[in-house]
């Protein structure tokens, strides 16, 4: 056997409240396609982005080509070889393709730190004929497509003529089309001894590409197998094999409920295009879709945090016209961001003040004064109702972890009294004993006649807590199912149902 | 795949079409103005814009680098004034050449916005807070290296004689534009060289433009920072120069108010505060539109205290458009 490319063993990682990696091990080969498979939040991105620099381990060893190695920042990787295409975007919009692609390798002129930008497109375009790709080196990164911009990071990554290319899901802008160019000039690198790792949520993409897998769950190495021994069964089993948290609710018969919340034709920018929906009373809809099909657009949207182009939104069957997030909390919506720490609390403050923030006005007394023993009585109230582990309801959130950040902001929803609740994300970096809990508190919510929309990426989590899902690609709303009929390949084939390309 | 996906053209950048509004706005001005006083273009008086503008233009000039990418430098006021007492302090009180006393104001002014670059790169302090700081600091050395009061080039008088006679004059006859202002056009030139052709320059947008995907093309973002607001300082530190050669003086109490006017041409002419587009030309134009307002509002015999108010309304007026076209675009 060829010695390793990459070899990476008890390999560690904390963040603030997650434990990320646990002893994380990884093998590349020189000239194989190696997929690295793991529900989100399984770590695969994390443990790819200390193998690149853009983090650094709290402990284990990284070999590469037999040499244990130090991987300070990005250019350190970039000078042992490796380069990686990165999940979110990493561009410059200003710029255009050719000055993207080779930032901080530019092609000098003959006067010292003076640029030559011809010869600099030359080499993108040969770059790009290498490649087959169809891009103008001129153009400016930010006037084009996302799945464009994504090609220019994938050229970008292979042309470094590294020995390791980490793939970061970069087929998830892409359509059908664009991903068999791509996977084609992997194979075509794979020929030439590149060791390439590739994550990815398609797992019928594993079959056609890859030649060896590696599943993670929960931080830490499960196993690694040959692609032709590993069933889709099989690998699934071992990216799921866990217990299961939480009963699948009973379903009340959606129907027979009253109609909460309905929306009508939703329009914003391309990232909403004609979504309707409704919610009933005691009702989890699950929302999924890949990451970018515009789940998190809706939500705000509907909560008036961005303003609709058109369409309609009816709470018990009354027409509200909703402007802003006040508005919507009138109207007894609620929202629970993806992104806690932004949006979800003032991060600075104690328990007490974000849980009653939302609905200071009923804690005002004589000339605006504050109740303040009201206020501590409700944090003290729904710290213990939510279970929210807090040395005191005078602690900061800040030092609190993810789970009970996010029960914080349940608290502040629950003081704040809206019928509708929409949980964008509920168990983004969550620990499992803690994202349990969160299921429990959505079951139990629902099971007292909220109304809840759950946004989720994990397809695992749509499955066990909705009563109905709907499912989103590209802006628009591709597929309704009931929860109990549901299944990941059923919904996987609604999340990539992509327009024609000839549209 | 072969256009499956229209290409979207953009054919004018963002940043040309606020560069135009602010070129026809600057000639509907100098319009106006001449239609209503006979007096606004006399030789004399477009003399006096080119030095009004020129000091002003050249911090203006710095200020664009930082802004490009994607900070803000609030110290050039008083930085510029620091290197104009180090030029006076090295040439009348060290009774050194001229010729020295020069680069020593200049390097003041790079040196003190490398302090500003360190502070924001490597202790990660905000510019807005860290170039703050400085223009404090740089007030204060300034008052306590002159001793309170100005220094005067008595032992030079060829440095003023320098900056306000002409060579363009000794080319045609009549055109007596003073060397002060072609110096400001000189940097301008070296400024948008650097600026669109130069690595420095390239970094400087790509900061902008997005820090963190830049720092992930392993770029070392800290170095280029540092070197951006030394661009910065060394701007400043020209302009004091310029500013001393003018009033034959190096006054510690100036300073203060002269970055604002700079920011504003700069944002006039098409610089986004939010970083990643910009261009000298735009910050010239921005500089001329200022000096032009003000110069032609005086001429008009609008009393100061309103002039400043219509340059201020004129600076929001300018970053309302900006944000309307960028909405336009999205």
């Amino acid at each position: 056997m060829a010695e390793p490319l990459v070899t990476m063993e008890g390999i560690d990682k904390h963040f603030p409240g997650v434990h990320a990696l646990d002893g994380a091990s990884f093998e590349l080969l020189p000239g194989e396609v190696h997929a690295l498979l793991g529900e989100n939040g399984a770590g695969k991105s994390t443990l790819m982005k200390i193998l690149c620099g853009v983090y650094q381990p709290d402990g284990g060893t990284i070999r590469i080509k037999g040499r244990e190695v130090h991987i300070p920042n990005p250019r350190a990787a970039q000078e042992l070889g490796i380069s990686i295409i990165h999940q979110e975007l990493n561009l410059m919009p200003h710029l255009t393709v050719a000055q993207n692609i080779f930032i901080g390798r530019e092609v000098r002129g003959r006067i010292p730190f003076f640029l030559d930008d011809s010869r600099l497109n030359d080499r993108a375009r040969e770059l790009f004929e290498r490649l087959h790709l169809d891009l103008d080196p001129r153009a400016r990164v930010g006037s084009l497509t996302v799945a464009r911009q994504q090609m220019v990071e994938i050229a970008k990554a292979i042309s470094f003529d590294s020995d390791v290319l980490v793939m970061d899901e970069p087929t998830a802008a892409l359509t059908d089309t664009e991903i068999e160019e791509l996977f084609r000039v992997v194979r075509q690198l794979r020929e030439h001894g590149v060791g390439i790792v590739h994550i990815s949520h398609r797992l019928e993409e594993m079959k056609q590409i890859a030649d060896r897998v590696t599943v993670m769950r929960d931080g830490r190495y499960i196993a690694t197998l040959p692609i032709a021994e590993a069933p889709l069964p099989t690998i699934i089993n071992l990216m799921v094999g866990r217990t299961i948290y939480e009963e699948a609710p009973s379903a009340p018969t959606s129907g027979e409920q009253e109609v909460v919340l309905e929306v009508r034709g939703l329009q914003r920018g391309r990232m909403v295009r004609d979504v309707s929906f409704k919610l009933h009373r005691g009702e989890i809809l699950g929302v999924a879709g890949l990451v970018g099909a515009g789940r998190t657009e809706v939500a705000r949207a509907i909560f008036g945090a961005d303003p609709l182009e058109s369409g309609e939104v009816y709470v018990h069957g009354r027409k509200v016209d909703i402007r802003s997030p006040a508005d919507a909390v009138r109207a007894g919506i609620g929202y629970l961001s993806e992104d806690r720490k932004r949006f979800g609390l003032a991060i600075t403050m104690d328990v007490e003040t974000n849980i009653v923030i939302a609905s200071i006005r009923r804690f005002l007394a004589f000339l605006g004064q504050v109740n303040t023993r009201a206020t501590r009585a409700t944090a003290q109230q729904f710290v213990e109702r939510l279970n929210i582990k807090t040395p005191s309801i005078r602690q900061r959130v800040r030092n609190l972890s993810g789970g009970n950040q996010q029960k914080v902001i349940i608290g502040k929803w629950l003081v704040a009294d809206t019928d509708i609740l929409i949980f964008d994300e509920p168990t983004r970096g969550i620990d499992v004993g803690a994202k349990s809990e969160i299921y429990h508190l959505l079951n139990e919510l629902a099971a007292q006649g909220k109304a809840i929309v759950m946004i989720s990426s994990e397809l695992p989590e749509v499955l066990r807590m909705s009563h109905r899902i709907i499912v989103m690609c590209e802006g628009r709303v591709t597929g309704e199912l009931n929860g109990r009929d549901a299944t990941q390949e059923s919904i996987m084939t609604y999340a990539t149902m992509r327009e024609s390309l000839a549209a | 795949m072969q256009l499956t996906i229209p290409r979207r053209m953009t054919f004018v950048r963002g940043g040309a079409v606020q560069r135009f509004l602010a070129f026809a706005a600057l000639l509907v001005m100098i319009v106006a103005f001449s239609l209503l006083s006979p007096n606004f273009l006399q030789f004399n008086n477009i003399v006096g814009i080119l030095l009004a503008t020129a000091v002003n233009g050249v911090l203006a000039l710095g200020v664009t680098f930082v802004i490009v990418s994607g900070g803000i430098d609030l110290s050039i006021g008083t930085v510029m004034t620091l290197s104009a007492v180090m030029t006076g302090l090295v040439a009348t009180n060290l009774g050194l050449p001229i010729q020295l006393a020069i680069p020593a104001g200049i390097l003041t002014g790079g040196l003190a916005g490398m302090v500003n670059g360190v502070i924001i790169a490597k202790l990660k302090v905000p510019s807005f807070i860290a170039t703050l700081g400085m223009l404090n600091v740089a007030r204060g050395l300034a008052l306590v290296l002159a001793g309170l009061a100005p220094i005067y080039f008595n032992r030079t008088p060829e440095f003023n004689e320098a900056a306000m006679s002409s060579v363009t004059a000794a080319v045609i006859p009549g055109l007596a534009i003073p060397n002060v202002v072609l110096v400001f056009f000189l940097a301008a030139i070296v400024a948008s060289l650097v600026l669109s052709r130069t690595v420095l320059g390239r970094f400087t947008f790509a900061l902008g433009s997005n820090e963190e995907a830049t720092r992930l093309s392993g770029v070392n973002v800290d170095r280029w920072k540092i070197a951006v607001y030394t661009v910065s300082g060394l701007f400043a530190g020209l302009a004091g120069v310029m500013i001393a050669a003018r009033l034959n003086s190096a006054q510690p109490s100036l300073g203060v108010g002269y970055e604002l006017d700079a920011i504003a041409a700069a944002v006039i002419g098409g610089t986004s505060l939010s970083g990643g587009e910009g261009s000298i030309l735009g910050t010239v134009i921005g500089a001329f539109i200022i000096s032009t307002l003000t110069n032609g509002l005086r001429i008009l015999s609008v009393p100061q205290e309103w002039q400043t108010v219509v340059t201020g309304a004129i600076v929001i007026l300018a970053v309302y458009l900006d944000i309307v076209r960028r909405r336009g675009q999205q």
